[in-house]
């Protein structure tokens, strides 16, 4: 690792192609600079996207970086970083890939505590084909697909992520710059899987949840005074129904991330050019 | 071939059927037989009933027969099920005190040997050892060195303890003494001799994973499927200790995707699974292939579809692993043939992966995953085991392999169709790569030109594979004869048996690479009659043959759930061979059994 990477060496020469004002240039501005002021650098990191515009992140970044299939982006993160945990592992993905067809993967990365991070950009709509609810949308958000609303209620990521035994849950907002790479920064530095919710808004197909109403509406936990290592806090907070909260909600001091516990320690990628010594002995367990 | 002896424990499924069956499968391998082992289940009547049996000579045997000559028969249908292959002098033992058992009939050519097994065994520690009762029985009706059995015993309880080893041990004689004494002026008609051999005994699920280790696999992820979930059993445990790593997954759309980040990362990597995990998989297949990324995915098949039988045999699995997954999917599929060859064909399998950057299918069949069978340990000569990774750079080679600006190009347009690989943390070589269509780089694109340069690249390493790679067939029997008989996966066993059987001459081709595989015109342009032989209905892989030669073939198909006896195919190829050449029209008729 470089002492002197800068946020930009994890700019691609590409240009994102996301609407003007959209929420996921923040969240990206965010993630590359926590990722530089965290000591990495591009060859040592890995940054796996889902589908959807968020999806579009890792080709607007320069790391190693795989763009998979919708809603499998937790177990191709987890994959890596087990193969190598020298590796610094970041996933990134939208609402509809993460609780919607990923929902199944998020409870069991959350409940393994792989020592990734991962970010979600929640804009509560599909927004790449053109304005569906998502799980995140509220019970009467009307779109072409649900004129008159879901009719169920939206996922609470942040409760279903603490349910499942979460050691870090926090969320921001794309906007608030300085506030959201701090955040992401800590997901990075803590020791399991640091779950950020980033509300990360479409302008071009959600009219409710935006940027004002975000501003307005989002209460910032540093400022509130919330422990972020209070467990009873943090319940009380991710089961508000009546307030959004900024920040971290929770972090349990106490982690120990899957590799650690579990002993899994080697880049795997260093094998003999042979069968390995000891392999032998396989086949005398057959006598 | 030499006297072949076959013995079978049958109950009620919990009635601890299969472990007493390993017990005595080890015993005789370590006495120095070969063991061909397979289980049984229900025919005639609905659930519960279950069986183990074993065929054993002092010559390799591989395949089973409809033909029992011992049998330890745990409920009465046990031997209603087995009537069919008990003949005149086969040993029935039973324990007559057993409510169920009191009105058992033996018909009157067979020996019936009424062991009071569950009271001998209380004597001994524990009616839990009735089953050693009997197979101390089984010993004394086969001549059959007792002691062989203590060895079996420890393996299978040394760790409970010294006392419990010396329990069976002595529930074991009492079944022995308890024949000697009872059934003194009996006569019987076998006699287990011992070899100075020294023999392994597994199962295709285990020589799958003692290959993957062997290879050089180190990170394995799954969801419980029978009957692959032998292949995590066994890699659990025993990968760690060679700085691997096992993940049971929260379904399969998990366990490739785990698979697939752990072979980005560099590892070499795989999942096994039965054809509904297939079905799961086939999502990231897509991804896995056009990424270029290099996984060993392992369907052990099984009776479909949808959750079919899910312990019986079948072969229908050939066309998903063919053709699966929408879009143009280029990949191998490799298809042992035997036991051993499960673990030489996984250690390929890696190689080819590799070399390749491509997805490989290692296709196996229920028959030979649970079949434990004997094997000389030089069959799995580590030294010979070779680790081939293809084009991975470092630093240097990322370097040379780059843009004027330094961008590293993961899909390198080449002549062989293979690009550099550069494993992250390697300097130089960050990149991106993805399911979309992609540039050089690995960055998305729908330029016209460039689609059609990354398809045809894709595309051409399969040529050169073809060009650097022996895909070859495997041979037996009379080079000269008229008649062909093909098959793949576990067949060939009983076809090598059923060879000796049949009258007239034949020859043997088994193929164990599905895709790209050899080319079999010549040998169809030779033979008057082409017979393919596969666990299936419809005869995929004959549809296969037929495509690639241009002629019409015989098939022989089964797909009832049960494997190929060596007997009963020998039967079915002389019917097949009596039948006139097949016509345009009738290819795809097929007799149902």
């Amino acid at each position: 690792m470089s002492s002197d990477v800068r946020f930009t060496d994890f700019k691609s020469d590409k240009q994102p192609t996301w609407c003007p004002g959209c929420g996921d240039f923040g969240t990206m501005n965010g993630m590359m600079k926590a990722l530089a002021e965290t000591g990495n650098d591009p060859d040592n990191t890995f940054v796996v996207a889902g589908i959807g515009c968020s999806g579009k992140i890792g080709t607007y970044m320069h790391s190693y970086a795989l763009h998979g299939v919708h809603g499998r982006a937790l177990p191709v993160g987890t994959g890596v970083k087990l193969a190598n945990p020298d590796l610094e592992v970041m996933v990134a993905g939208g609402d509809g890939d993460g609780y919607s067809i990923g929902a199944g993967h998020f409870v069991h990365t959350v409940r393994r505590n792989i020592d990734m991070s991962y970010i979600v950009m929640d804009n509560r709509i599909y927004g790449l084909t053109k304005g569906q609810a998502s799980p995140t949308s509220r019970e009467d958000f009307e779109t072409a697909t649900t004129p008159d609303g879901p009719k169920q209620p939206p996922v609470n990521p942040l409760a279903l992520a603490l349910a499942s035994g979460a050691t870090f849950i926090a969320q921001s907002f794309s906007s608030d710059a300085l506030r959201h790479q701090e955040i992401v920064q800590k997901a990075i530095e803590h020791d399991g899987f640091g779950f950020v919710n980033v509300f990360s808004p479409c302008v071009t197909f959600n009219d409710v949840d935006t940027y004002d109403y975000f501003r307005d509406s989002l209460v910032d936990l540093k400022e509130a005074g919330h422990d972020p290592t209070d467990r009873e806090a943090a319940k009380e907070k991710v089961l508000d129904a009546d307030k959004e909260y900024m920040g971290v909600i929770w972090e349990d001091e106490e982690s120990v991330p899957y590799h650690e516990a579990h002993g899994v320690d080697e880049n795997m990628a260093e094998i003999p050019d042979g069968a390995p010594d000891g392999a032998t002995d396989l086949v005398r367990e057959f006598y | 071939m030499p006297a072949d002896f076959n013995w079978a424990i049958g109950g009620e499924a919990g009635d601890g059927i299969a472990s007493t069956g390993k017990i005595f499968a080890q015993a005789l391998s370590r006495a120095g037989r070969h063991v061909f082992t397979s289980k049984d289940f229900a025919s005639r009547i609905r659930g519960g009933y279950t069986a183990y049996k074993v065929r054993t000579s002092t010559e390799q045997v591989s395949s089973v027969v409809d033909r029992l000559d011992v049998l330890i028969a745990l409920t009465p249908r046990t031997v209603e099920e087995n009537l069919d292959e008990l003949h005149e002098g086969s040993v029935v033992i039973y324990d007559g005190e057993r409510t169920t058992m009191q009105d058992l009939e033996i018909p009157e050519e067979m020996i019936g040997l009424d062991v009071p097994l569950k009271s001998l065994a209380e004597e001994a520690g524990g009616a839990i050892m009735a089953n050693v009762v009997a197979l101390g029985a089984a010993c004394e009706a086969t001549q059959f060195p007792i002691e062989n059995l203590d060895s079996a015993l420890k393996k299978r309880f040394g760790d409970k303890g010294q006392a419990i080893v010396d329990n069976n041990k002595q529930a074991a004689r009492e079944g022995q003494a308890y024949v000697r004494e009872e059934y003194a002026d009996t006569e019987f008609d076998y006699d287990l001799a011992c070899t100075d051999e020294d023999y392994v005994l597994l199962n295709g699920d285990q020589a799958i994973g003692m290959g993957a280790i062997a290879a050089g696999c180190r990170f394995y992820a799954g969801y419980p499927i029978t009957p692959a979930t032998d292949v995590m059993e066994y890699l659990t445990g025993r990968i760690e200790e060679f700085g691997g790593h096992v993940v049971q997954a929260e379904d399969e759309l998990s366990a490739i995707n785990l698979a697939l980040g752990a072979a980005r990362a560099g590892a070499r990597s795989m999942t096994a699974t039965s054809g509904p995990g297939i079905d799961l998989m086939s999502e990231t297949f897509g991804l896995v292939a056009t990424s270029e990324t290099p996984l060993v995915i392992c369907d052990v098949m099984r009776s479909g579809p949808s959750t079919g039988m899910p312990t019986k045999q079948e072969q229908g699995d050939l066309n998903m692993t063919l053709y699966g997954g929408h879009g143009e999917i280029p990949r191998f599929v490799v298809a042992p043939t035997t036991v051993a060859e499960c673990f030489w064909k996984t250690v390929e399998a890696f190689n080819l992966a590799e070399k390749y950057q491509i997805p490989v299918y290692l296709v196996a069949d229920l028959s030979m995953a649970v079949t434990e069978r004997t094997f000389e340990p030089e069959t799995f000569d580590m030294d010979a085991v070779e680790v081939e990774r293809g084009n991975v750079v470092d630093a240097e080679g990322a370097a040379e392999h780059a843009t004027d600006t330094g961008q590293f190009k993961p899909h390198e347009l080449t002549d062989d169709g293979i690009s550099p690989r550069a494993f992250p943390g390697t300097t130089g070589g960050a990149h991106m790569t993805t399911g979309l269509e992609h540039d050089e780089l690995g960055r998305r694109t729908e330029d016209t030109g460039m689609r059609v340069e990354q398809v045809d690249k894709r595309d051409r390493k399969v040529d050169t594979a073809r060009e650097r790679e022996s895909f070859d067939y495997r041979e037996f029997g009379d080079p000269e004869a008229e008649t062909l008989v093909v098959t793949w996966g576990s067949n060939e066993g009983a076809l090598v048996e059923a060879l000796e059987i049949v009258d007239e001459p034949l020859r043997v081709v088994t193929v164990p690479y599905i895709f790209p595989r050899p080319d079999l015109a010549a040998e169809f342009d030779r033979a008057d009659d082409v017979i393919v032989v596969e666990c299936n209905a419809t005869g995929q892989f004959a549809d296969v043959l037929e495509h690639d030669t241009l002629q019409r073939v015989k098939r022989i198909n089964k797909y009832n759930g049960v494997r190929f006896k060596a007997d009963e195919l020998a039967d079915r190829i002389e019917e097949t061979m009596a039948e006139p050449a097949p016509t345009a029209g009738d290819s795809r008729e097929v007799e149902a059994e």
